[in-house]
């Protein structure tokens, strides 16, 4: 735990601007050379109920929300439902203010509105000696009056921020400006720069400060960009020249697929909105076996759906990139929490001996980075890739450097054929233009046939779904059957080849190279796993950790590697099934007993120290139960 | 310059470049009635001006499924119920493409339902023709959508209790903008309708009877069929949209009384989902496929959007 560092959080009913506000405190942070990392924790529910954004802000590299917190600011919930004992839900209005205390570092700032937050109900939660015993400093203060008196009600974040701003000692300019470049303009402008500025006075005129916490130094050496995990993923699409997209809204996913429906008109792009995924994944195909560069996705349940056109896609060797964002399950789950529960489901889902590419990213830059290779290698390789990400990524944003973006676009269609080429490419005696060729004295032998386009002159074929000679006639013929299926399957190692040798590894190593401990993880887990690695060698024990991104086709080299060189490896992932273990597992056919697993699936990711605790728990060999609520899962014969 | 030349040549076409050089005879059982689509549209094709390379023709699952192993032009055999939207995306990436999407009718009246009340609906420009033999015939003649009441099937062997599908009406209050029904027994005039269907700019549905001699009726039982646009008995308007119902109405019940009532039903100018888009900027007017051949095509980036995130 650092001790410079903010952790900020707001918290009030779904429709109280809890988003917005902490968007606008977030890029003020930024911009005063903060780095900062923010984390969403919301109901599935457009107004009222439980909902916090916590921005994490220092003067260091930050890549993970933190343990706990040590501000808050409880708007209350304006839209909560009446109080009414025998409800499941309790009292609604005071949740911001009572289901945050338990995380609550000693030392904390609590800032709450009293407009909304009645004095009995703070009464009843016992507040003042949890204070003093905790060490939290308490400032309460009307903010709905304040926003009442400038402008209107729902204006009180404004004021919460003023209030922020002022008890940590913030130079105010930083606030007007954010909020001058923001959507708000005339009266609505003028009424929110007045109650901040006069939350601010009334700050420093009624309030002793006897906290010690204040706002942290920073500077960045280039300008930075805040931005989201799913921001990352649709820049990539549109640098990688994708400009068409297909979708059915769902939470997580939908955020991809407004941001790319937002600038895709204006770049000469189609976006589709359809009747369901299975359409939405098959439109995928269908533009781009007509020449598109194409993408569709979903999140668990949607993605379901797309099981079918992902094996027509995966036969027809038609490339399409798919986005699967995770929120936990099963069926219809936890729709706003995160999970990393559908790893096996889309490794395998879709029949048959099927092969596709699918990449986990670990932070906002991979996301960028591994969408744009995964335009690349399917179309190259004429195979669907798929980026699996979770709810946590998707809504997270991360400062990065405005430079990491400046670079080329890459609108290639990979292995597809010119007029001009098509008249030099392999033809059947017939005269029939073989599409999938497989003959051994063909230069297919990496396994990718190029392709011809509808409308060409000359490169007529027909793609199916069924088993398929080189000019794609139907046909069960043994020989063709084996020779075709091999070459599909060929392209996986043609594909591992590729990455291995041409790119930067997907992999990320961190930690004490010479331990003998190591983590093993996979997509957003990441941050947290290198921060609690941080910490565990700065505690003096010492440990290695990995965060593994290529899924399939897996790197088998990297990861036996990691796993020889350490005498027992704990792999953590947010699911009850230990599935990334698993996928080791049966990828190297070994290391069952060497394999432990940390697992949380209770919808929160993971804090630093809850696997810095268990990872000293095994490191000490001890059989005591982490105090978090998080299951440690054996290795076999352990 | 375009990257797909074959898209509007203007040349003499032979309806025998229709016939596919690797598969020239089809697999379908002798006298089936799917012979009669790939007949009039090897006939049709040529007489709208349109070459091989220029069609795509997307199919779903089943007998009707193999019609592009035996239509020579660019094809694509999906999967069961998905013809639809693989084929409306092929037009929106290229729209120079005749696109030809077909299927049986439980491929488009019951598992890819929903995909055809959308693709009616917003009128993508192309032809969708369901081949109506009124069972499941590749998997051995089970009761299907359009099956009649009472029809009796391994899967439904005390009979079927529930009741046809309007395919016509469906396709009418879906949104369909060229709707008409032919017969494989009435060669002609399926040819004329399938030629009017790829020139009509919007959604041209053809519900066409396709006997199936194997598991349900032979040729024999679709004849005589009536063309309502010759008849005298029949008089409507097919721009008019309640007397088409009427008469979509009345064709649908008497199909199953032992009348075949066969000819357009109704007829749309509404703007096509592609102009539609393109009007409202939602759609490049050169067709996007044509982009990534265009090596002066200039290409956004992600940088020049960044001012919102600093």
């Amino acid at each position: 735990m650092s001790d410079n560092e903010l952790i900020w959080r707001i918290a009030g009913g779904s429709g109280d601007g809890i988003d917005s506000t902490s968007q606008t405190f977030a890029k003020v942070l930024m911009r005063s050379g903060l780095d900062v990392f923010t984390h969403r924790h919301y109901p599935s529910r457009i107004r009222g109920g439980h909902t916090y954004v916590e921005i994490r802000a220092a003067g260091h590299e930050v890549q993970s929300r933190g343990d706990g917190y040590n501000f808050l600011l409880a708007l209350g919930d304006s839209f909560a439902r009446n109080p009414q004992e025998d409800a499941y839900y309790g009292n609604e209005e005071i949740k911001p203010l009572s289901e945050n205390l338990d995380e609550l570092r000693e030392g904390g700032i609590i800032v709450y509105d009293t407009g909304l937050i009645s004095e009995e109900d703070v009464e009843d939660l016992n507040l003042e000696e949890r204070a003093e015993e905790n060490d939290w400093h308490l400032f309460p203060m009307d903010l709905r009056s304040l926003a009442r008196e400038h402008g209107r009600e729902v204006m009180r974040n404004t004021a919460g921020v003023g209030v922020t701003a002022a008890l940590l000692g913030m130079d105010l300019d930083p606030f007007v400006e954010a909020m001058e470049d923001s959507k708000m303009t005339g009266d609505v402008l003028q009424a929110n720069l007045d109650i901040f500025q006069e939350a601010n006075d009334i700050v420093h005129e009624e309030f002793e400060f006897t906290h010690d916490l204040r706002i942290p130094e920073g500077e960045h050496e280039e300008e930075q960009a805040l931005l989201s995990g799913s921001n990352a993923i649709a820049y990539g699409s549109i640098d990688a020249g994708c400009r068409f997209i297909a979708g059915y809204p769902m939470t997580p996913w939908t955020d991809v697929f407004t941001i790319m429906s937002q600038h895709l008109p204006e770049m000469g792009g189609i976006s589709e909105q359809v009747e369901d995924e299975i359409a939405a994944a098959a439109l995928a195909v269908g533009a781009s076996h007509a020449g598109a560069k194409a993408m569709s996705g979903s999140s668990g349940g949607g993605f379901a759906l797309m099981s079918e056109p992902l094996g027509l896609a995966e036969m027809t060797e038609t490339p399409i990139v798919l986005v699967e964002s995770m929120r936990a399950g099963p069926s219809t789950g936890m729709p706003t929490k995160p999970e990393q529960a559908d790893l096996e489901f889309v490794l395998y889902t879709s029949q048959g001996d099927s092969s596709r590419v699918v990449f986990a990213p670990g932070n906002v830059e991979e996301a960028y980075e591994q969408t744009r290779l995964a335009f690349h290698i399917a179309y190259e390789y004429q195979i669907p890739t798929i980026i699996i990400y979770d709810q946590k990524l998707s809504g997270e944003n991360t400062n990065v450097p405005v430079s990491f973006f400046d670079r080329e676009p890459e609108p290639d269609l990979g292995s597809t054929l010119t007029e001009e080429e098509l008249k030099e490419a392999a033809h059947d005696a017939s005269g029939k233009f073989e599409r999938f060729q497989h003959e051994p004295d063909t230069d297919v032998d990496n396994g990718v046939s190029p392709r011809s386009l509808p409308g060409q002159s000359g490169g007529r074929y027909l793609a199916t779904g069924n088993e398929h000679t080189p000019t794609g006639h139907i046909s069960e013929d043994p020989d063709n059957r084996v020779f075709q299926l091999e070459r599909r399957l060929q392209k996986l190692d043609s594909i591992r080849a590729e990455l291995d040798e041409e790119h930067e590894s997907n992999q990320t190593f961190f930690g004490d190279e010479s331990a003998d401990y190591g983590i093993i993880t996979w997509g957003s887990s990441q941050g947290a796993v290198k921060e609690a690695v941080e910490r565990l060698n700065d505690a003096g024990s010492p440990v290695k950790g990995l965060g593994v991104s290529d899924m399939m086709p897996f790197p088998e080299d990297e990861i036996t590697a990691f796993i020889e060189s350490v005498d027992e490896v704990m792999v953590v992932e947010m699911n009850a099934t230990a599935q990334f273990r698993g996928h080791i597992q049966k990828e190297l056919g070994r290391y069952g007993e060497k394999l432990t697993s940390l697992l949380k699936y209770n919808g929160n990711p993971f804090e630093p120290a809850e696997i810095v605790e268990s990872c000293e728990l095994r490191i000490e060999d001890s059989d005591e139960e982490p105090t978090a609520q998080v299951h440690i899962e054996p290795a076999a014969g352990d | 310059m375009s990257a797909f030349n074959a898209i509007g040549e203007e040349r003499e076409i032979d309806r025998e470049e229709f016939t596919a050089d690797n598969e020239p005879q089809p697999t379908w059982c002798p006298g089936c009635g799917d012979f009669g689509v790939l007949k009039a549209l090897k006939q049709a094709l040529p007489e709208v001006g349109r070459t091989p390379d220029e069609v795509l023709t997307v199919t779903g699952i089943g007998c009707s499924g193999k019609l592009n192993s035996y239509l020579e032009t660019y094809g694509f055999h999906t999967i069961h119920g998905r013809s639809l939207p693989v084929a409306r995306a092929a037009k929106l990436a290229n729209d120079g493409l005749e696109v030809i999407a077909a299927g049986g009718d439980g491929d488009g009246y019951g598992i890819g339902g929903n995909h055809f009340m959308h693709t009616a609906r917003e009128n993508h420009d192309m032809t969708y023709i369901v081949f109506n033999n009124e069972v499941f015939g590749l998997t051995k003649g089970q009761t299907s959508p359009t099956s009649p009441k009472g029809h009796k099937s391994k899967t439904t062997p005390h009979g079927n209790a529930k009741s046809p599908i309007r395919p016509l009406s469906l396709g009418l209050t879906s949104g369909a903008t060229y709707i008409a029904r032919t017969a494989a027994v009435n060669p002609n005039q399926a040819k004329e309708i399938i030629a009017e269907a790829i020139e009509h700019d919007g959604f041209a549905h053809i519900d066409f009877l396709t006997q199936c001699p194997t598991w349900n009726k032979d040729a024999r039982q679709y004849v005589p069929y009536v063309d309502v646009q010759e008849s005298e008995d029949y008089d409507f308007d097919i721009t008019d949209r309640e007397q088409a119902q009427d008469m979509m109405f009345e064709a649908e019940n008497a199909l199953h009384e032992g009348t075949v009532l066969t000819g357009r039903f109704f007829v749309d100018e509404r703007p096509s989902y592609q102009d539609q888009k393109k009007d409202l900027g939602e759609m490049p007017r050169e067709p996007l496929a044509e982009r990534y051949f265009d090596e002066d095509a200039k290409w956004e980036r992600s940088y020049d959007l960044l001012d919102r995130h600093t």
